[in-house]
């Protein structure tokens, strides 16, 4: 090795040597900020989403600091938060929650977009006692391996269309239905899909299309002529929003007719923009809407929140940025009732949170789930070529009355 | 057993045509696939990737207020120049060498142009509407959307197109004599460097003829090309390099056996069943050329 690649070596040595002791003297608290970390997507295939919670996140660090802040032992402190790009891939988000953690000194941090992301984070944030409040992770295998640090404000996968199945016996007259499903492969559509298992049995309804999709797939026609052969009920469709838009194409092209259609990420996939008309009538799972009449201080209502969120970052708000924002008042909450930066002590606290946000009611369960808040099912409905999305259940935050069974593609213009 | 599929014959029917119509669309991919692949001995991973970046041409049309089925004229032009243009940058470097090294400079080209898309689309999951409508078939009974009848029409027009084209225009004739021999043809005059040029921008406008039938038929993506080159390489595979009536059959085969393997072993296996098909079919083609050696001896 010669003389100069030695000096280089030896510089750069030196350099990050500097920096990592720099770095980790950032700690917990920093003077006025509390620092918080987070791994996020903002390159690679969950880039979208992963911005949209970003969004969220930056949002609500703004209206907390604007309106003075977290008040700890009577000091005022501005929250501040440290990303780092995971390129939406499992094994980078690990590492960098571990840099997060070791080099960075963060002490609380807030989740990934994705609940495979968030799954690859938690066993790092468990192993260093951090508490992480996620905001995008529904999958029920999160909340069933004893975290004890991990809080999501958000409901569990398998929830998400429950609500469809009970709606659909409700409207065969309390009798059990027949259920035609199909579910992409990963763990949050699986996750969903136990969902409708446990709801057939307790409404007695029989499951007669039970379809598992490959990831690589986005053709369902046989899955849809199967539906046309045996006429059931209610289809239910979950596979991200590939799945929402594939089975909304095929849906419309293949004609196919059902009384009841229920899905997943009708507003990531933005279906009633994207297929217009032909979404119409399909029932969707979310977790939020801006017109439910839940209100915190900091956002006002859903709609204030909406209106706010529209004029910074110039969209609508998905409910993935609404959930990241009420994951940072869950924080403020925590800190301002343990008084205190003891790490245990804010776990301490989470575990005790117990508060309304814009977003809805938020209260852990013991595995870390929000319990609190139910899901909520809106419909495409379509004025003209206008569609927008209408909550239609469950009825207590219902802006509209649930349309069924849906016309035939006959009886459609 | 119990199949849906042998109770209800129009089932039959349905899973017939929608195998063959989407078949068709994977033969095209894989034509080109097998003319590069033949011509200059180098398999194209990038392949569905060209397909993905074709149909998002497409889809900015349809934003732009055109109609996404001119795609299928604009998608192929655009698409030729940037093969041409991959083919000077990256790919003429690797022509002659080793397969693996190809593999590895496409697999490369696939991953820089997933996350270009990307950069450059969004990682939304888009599509763009063509509102042909639908045909019904046997009292609504079977249902077939235009959009698919559409594409298999364009891809079985374009395939005919460049058949005549290869057999009797000057460069066809070229590609075809440097696929033969490449040594040989340059010492006749043919400027094999040109051919290969041309040839991978042949293949990159069929890309893009698919890519844009698929905009208005399935859903794009960035990160959804690998399977589209999976198929066409199977297809490839099972038909052999050069024979354009056997891509065209085995591009259906393969459409109708995924689609009754869907109603016989159940959605989940249903890319799995083309796997198993094409391990089978290997391991007969070993078998056989085996058993030809013996008669050599």
């Amino acid at each position: 090795m010669n003389k100069i690649a030695k000096l280089f070596i030896t510089s750069i040595s030196a350099i990050t040597l500097a920096l990592v002791s720099f770095t980790s003297s950032f700690a917990k608290v920093e003077g006025d900020y509390i620092v918080l970390g987070s791994a996020i997507s903002l390159t690679g295939k969950y880039s979208s989403n992963g911005v949209h919670t970003q969004n969220g996140y930056n949002m609500a660090v703004d209206r907390i600091n604007k309106m003075g802040g977290v008040e700890v032992q009577g000091k005022k402190y501005k929250f501040e938060i440290i990303y780092y790009d995971d390129e939406s891939n499992p094994k980078r988000a690990a590492q960098l929650a571990e840099r997060l953690i070791k080099q960075d000194g963060v002490h609380y941090m807030l989740g990934p977009y994705s609940s495979g992301l968030t799954k690859a984070i938690a066993p790092v944030t468990e192993k260093y006692k951090i508490p992480m409040v996620e905001a995008n992770g529904a999958s029920r295998s999160l909340f069933t391996k004893g975290y004890k640090y991990l809080f999501a404000v958000l409901s569990p996968a398998n929830q998400y269309l429950e609500v469809a199945i009970d709606l659909a016996v409700e409207k065969n007259g309390g009798k059990g239905v027949k259920i035609a499903q199909a579910f992409e492969q990963d763990a949050f559509s699986q996750d969903v899909r136990l969902g409708i298992l446990d709801a057939a049995k307790r409404t007695g309804s029989e499951i007669i299309i039970d379809d598992k999709l490959p990831k690589e797939l986005n053709d369902m026609a046989a899955t849809l002529a199967k539906v046309k052969a045996t006429k059931p009920d209610v289809l239910v469709v979950s596979g991200h929003t590939k799945g929402a838009l594939t089975a909304i194409r095929q849906i419309s092209e293949m004609k196919v007719d059902v009384p009841m259609l229920a899905m997943t990420h009708c507003d990531a996939a933005k279906l009633s923009k994207q297929h217009g008309k032909k979404s119409e009538y399909a029932l969707c799972a979310s977790q939020w809407h801006k017109n439910l009449s839940y209100k915190d201080k900091f956002f006002g209502s859903g709609k204030k929140y909406a209106k706010d969120f529209q004029k910074e970052f110039g969209y609508d708000p998905p409910y993935q940025s609404a959930e990241s924002s009420a994951a940072l008042l869950v924080f403020k909450d925590a800190f301002e009732r343990a008084n205190s930066f003891d790490r245990d002590a804010v776990r301490d606290a989470l575990v005790d949170t117990e508060m309304q946000t814009f977003y809805g009611n938020i209260k852990f369960g013991p595995g870390g789930q929000n319990v609190a808040k139910p899901m909520i099912l809106f419909q495409v409905r379509c004025k003209g070529d206008d569609c927008e999305n209408r909550v239609v259940a469950p009825t207590k935050w219902a802006s509209d009355k649930f349309y069924h069974p849906i016309p035939k593609w006959s009886e459609r213009s | 057993m119990d199949f849906l599929i042998f109770k209800a014959p129009m089932l039959m029917v349905q899973a017939s045509l929608d195998g063959i119509l989407l078949g068709i669309l994977f033969a095209l991919i894989a034509y080109g696939m097998a003319l590069q692949w033949g011509v200059m001995n180098i398999i194209n991973i990038a392949q569905g990737d060209l397909v993905i970046l074709g149909g998002y041409i497409a889809y900015t049309m349809y934003l732009a207020g055109i109609h996404p089925a001119w795609g299928v004229i604009v998608s192929p032009i655009i698409m030729f120049f940037v093969g041409w243009a991959l083919y000077k940058l990256v790919i003429n470097k690797v022509v002659d060498r080793d397969l693996f090294i190809s593999i590895l400079a496409t697999f490369g080209i696939a991953i820089v142009f997933q996350q270009l898309m990307n950069f450059i689309f969004g990682a939304d999951v888009v599509v763009a509407q063509s509102e042909y409508g639908t045909t019904m078939l046997f009292d609504n009974s079977v249902t077939l959307p235009n959009s698919k009848i559409f594409s298999a029409f364009i891809s079985v027009l374009y395939a005919v197109a460049l058949v005549i084209y290869m057999k009797k225009s000057r460069l066809g004739r070229a590609i075809r004599a440097t696929a033969q021999n490449a040594r040989a043809a340059k010492i006749l005059g043919v400027d094999t460097e040109k051919v290969y040029a041309a040839t991978f921008g042949i293949n990159a406008a069929l890309c893009g003829i698919a890519g844009a039938l698929i905009s208005i038929t399935l859903t794009l993506h960035p990160y959804v090309g690998l399977p589209y080159t999976v198929r066409s390489f199977m297809i490839v595979i099972v038909a052999g390099l050069g024979n354009l009536p056997a891509v065209a059959v085995s591009g259906m085969g393969l459409g109708l056996f995924e689609e009754f393997a869907d109603y016989i072993l159940g959605t989940e296996f249903r890319i799995g069943a083309v796997f198993l098909l094409l391990v089978l079919i290997l391991v007969y083609r070993r078998f056989k050329l085996s058993k030809k050696r013996e008669y050599l001896k």
